[in-house]
């Protein structure tokens, strides 16, 4: 599996520049630690991982607006995951091969609960959510269920020639 | 300011409905509400800003910023929580109020529900009453709200139906997959299955075409403005008859008092934040069961040290909303079709009737879902996160049906909302403190429909389901908030006589859920909406021209 690897070039990509790069909240290494994450809570298959949806995008957009509440728990979460992967696996998380990444994800659900359930419904909010916030990039995950998109509008209206009859 | 006739605090499904009738009959109004006026165009199709799902805010009021509440949780310990959190109780801050963006379903109470006491016994420890009007006393004004408002559905293939003089005014929407499903199961088991009643427009009706059928439904204001709310009817009637004013982003601070203990108007921040004054014969009170309370307890005076009408200690009490309970089924065949607004067929068997159980309630199958919906509905065995959640989402969201419904909540006098003592909004008025749970025996009622939802879902080929609910540990008074001015005959035991006025002071009112003696085990605006009726008739019937006549 290559997620690590295709989250990380999706993420140079979002993020030409160097330092703080396109990022309103987070730098360019809690981002890379952020998508790693992102990308294990939902990974590619035959349709892109969260990451490469713009789950970082939209996390790192709403820590500036709607969840600044949150921006401490980010903080010291990505930098409590980063020690932990060092001691885990003996590299950055986003370093990490796949299968160290899902084991130091599993030990961050375990050891740091409250920020874990954050990230996930966080990254299920930019997954599944409306793509104006960053996320759900091409509304790929409501072509993955078989949602219509765009939606079919105007569809199966009443059938005029019955009237009323409750 | 001019003095008027009466004032009306909060444009909602009350407030829109008495400003109209005050004004139609020649009365000067002026209308408060502390949000704003949103358009069809405001639907903007946003999973996760809308009035329903709320993780990125309220779409339609309040804001988080400067509107807090306290909730005090079971082990006793108050947080202040968020209008977008969960439990924050919200319901809606906007003309309209929650008929903005509501689900609009239509239900009529039935004559039971107003005489619960009686006919069940209160079990020890609750509040439970008998409302001191009866369901005939009500029905010419459901008639009213159904016609008025507008409603679609058909009552006809159930027994179980309220007694009604007329059918209602639009057919159903057409079935949806959902529909086709759940209706011959249920019949297999006995059941009366139904098209659920809806304040929506199946046919062209108010001069506003029918639902498109969208996936953007419940929560969201509906695109094509085929859902009827107050916004779309009572409050553009009562505007043009030029004796209503409406005052936005204006909210009421206290309603004033005059020293013979009678109101004499209301004091108010305007939209540029000063406060103001408008003078009324009469004041009504139509702020939603949480905002209604707290407005009557920061109303102190002199002669009223604890809040209006609050003498013997009852505003507040009883709050109630709905536990909500039901079932999921799995199915190994496509079963959702993405046709708003989704809830559509119903059964009233399990309303009443049951031994053991004070009441029941109403089963439907569930709005509309969105894909953020299902994250948490998936099988109960799927791993949190990681590739068998996603593959979880892609095998089920378009092969598993809720079955759920409001839980007959049996009251209490602890489940309350107070004055914070220390927490202020942005106006320096002391916030609402939300306390207390419903009476046990409620959880009781919600196991039982849950099985009955089971057996449903299975009956319809679910090969496997599993039960929504559980016990709560806190109220769940939100968009069904009701109960905190309760009506009744005793001034000690209740806040308002049966025409929503208030025992303590002749010309304050309070018409809007806050009155419910009990919140019926159906969604309650269309027993809000008939009620706003009738207390508006009698008050236009007792109304001699600048005051009351007594």
């Amino acid at each position: 599996m290559a997620g690590g690897v295709v989250a990380g070039a999706a993420l140079a990509a979002g993020c030409a520049s160097r330092g703080r790069g396109n990022w309103d909240f987070l730098n360019d290494g809690q981002a890379h630690t952020l998508a790693a994450i992102c990308d294990q809570i939902i990974p590619a298959d035959d349709f892109p991982s969260a990451s490469q949806a713009g789950a970082v995008t939209y996390i790192d957009r709403q820590l500036a607006r709607h969840y600044r509440r949150h921006r401490e728990a980010y903080r010291a979460g990505l930098e409590q995951a980063e020690l932990l992967s060092r001691k885990l696996a003996g590299v950055s998380l986003s370093q990490a091969p796949q299968k160290s990444q899902f084991e130091v994800v599993t030990a961050i659900e375990k050891e740091q609960p409250a920020f874990f359930a954050l990230v996930r419904s966080h990254t299920f909010e930019s997954f599944y959510g409306n793509p104006r916030h960053g996320g759900n990039r091409d509304a790929v995950s409501w072509r993955m269920l078989g949602l219509d998109e765009p939606p079919v509008r105007g569809r199966a209206q009443y059938d005029f020639t019955k009237g009323a009859q409750s | 300011m001019k003095r008027v006739n009466a004032v009306v605090v909060g444009a909602g499904a009350a407030g829109g409905i008495v400003a109209k009738q005050l004004a139609v009959s020649g009365m000067s109004v002026v209308l408060f509400e502390r949000g704003k006026w949103y358009t069809p165009a405001d639907c903007r199709k946003d999973d996760l800003r809308n009035q329903r799902t709320t993780v990125l805010g309220n779409a339609f009021g309040p804001e988080d910023e400067g509107n807090p509440r306290v909730l005090v949780d079971a082990a006793g310990n108050a947080h202040v929580v968020l209008p977008s959190e969960g439990s924050y109780q919200n319901n809606a801050a906007c003309v309209g109020g929650g008929t903005l963006s509501y689900g609009a379903q239509a239900w009529r109470y039935m004559p039971q529900d107003f005489r619960l006491k009686s006919t069940y016994g209160a079990p020890p420890g609750s509040s439970l009453e008998d409302w001191p009007i009866s369901y005939d006393d009500l029905e010419p004004f459901y008639d009213q709200a159904e016609y008025e408002i507008g409603v679609s559905g058909d009552y006809s293939p159930t027994p179980f139906r309220s007694p009604r003089k007329r059918p209602l005014p639009m057919p159903p929407l057409p079935a949806n997959r959902e529909f086709e499903i759940l209706e011959p199961a249920a019949k297999r088991l006995g059941l009366h299955p139904f098209p659920l009643p809806m304040l929506r427009n199946s046919v062209p009706y108010n001069d506003r075409g029918p639902c498109m059928r969208c996936r953007w439904c419940c929560g969201f204001a509906c695109e094509v403005d085929a859902k009827n709310g107050s916004q779309n009817t009572v409050i553009p009637i009562a505007l043009g008859t030029g004796n209503c004013e409406l005052r936005m982003s204006s909210t009421v601070k206290e309603v004033l008092v005059d020293d013979k203990g009678r109101a004499r108007g209301v004091s108010y921040f305007d939209e540029s934040g000063h406060l103001q004054e408008q003078l009324s014969d009469i004041v009504v009170v139509s702020a939603c069961a949480i905002e209604s309370a707290r407005l009557l307890l920061n109303s102190k005076s002199r002669l009223f040290p604890n809040g209006l009408g609050n003498r013997y200690d009852q505003v507040g009490r009883n709050l109630q909303g709905h536990h909500y309970t039901g079932a999921v089924g799995y199915f190994d065949h496509d079963t959702y079709d993405d046709m708003g607004p989704g809830a559509s067929i119903a059964v009233m068997d399990y309303n009443h009737g049951t031994p053991g159980l004070v009441g029941g309630g109403m089963l439907a199958n569930e709005f509309i879902r969105l894909p953020i919906h299902m994250v948490d509905r998936v099988p109960k065995d799927t791993p949190r996160w990681g590739l068998a959640h996603k593959q979880a989402m892609r095998a089920w969201h378009k092969r598993s049906i809720v079955i759920m419904g409001p839980t007959q909540q049996i009251p209490t006098a602890d489940a309350r909302v107070i004055l914070d003592p220390a927490v202020k909004d942005q106006w320096g008025l002391p916030v609402a403190r939300i306390q207390g749970n419903c009476h046990p025996h409620t959880f009781e009622i919600g196991a039982v429909q849950s099985q009955r939802a089971e057996a449903w879902l299975k009956e319809a080929g679910a090969i496997f389901t599993s039960r929504t609910g559980g016990k709560p540990a806190t109220i769940s008074a939100g968009q069904h908030q009701a109960g905190t001015c309760r009506m009744g005959n005793d001034p000690q035991s209740s806040v308002v006589n049966r025409n929503c006025q208030l025992h303590d002071v002749d010309n304050v009112f309070v018409i809007d859920g806050s009155v419910h003696v009990n919140n019926g085990g159906f969604n309650p605006v269309l027993t809000i909406m008939a009620i706003a009726y009738m207390a508006s008739d009698a008050l236009v019937h007792n109304w001699k021209g600048t005051g009351l006549r007594s």
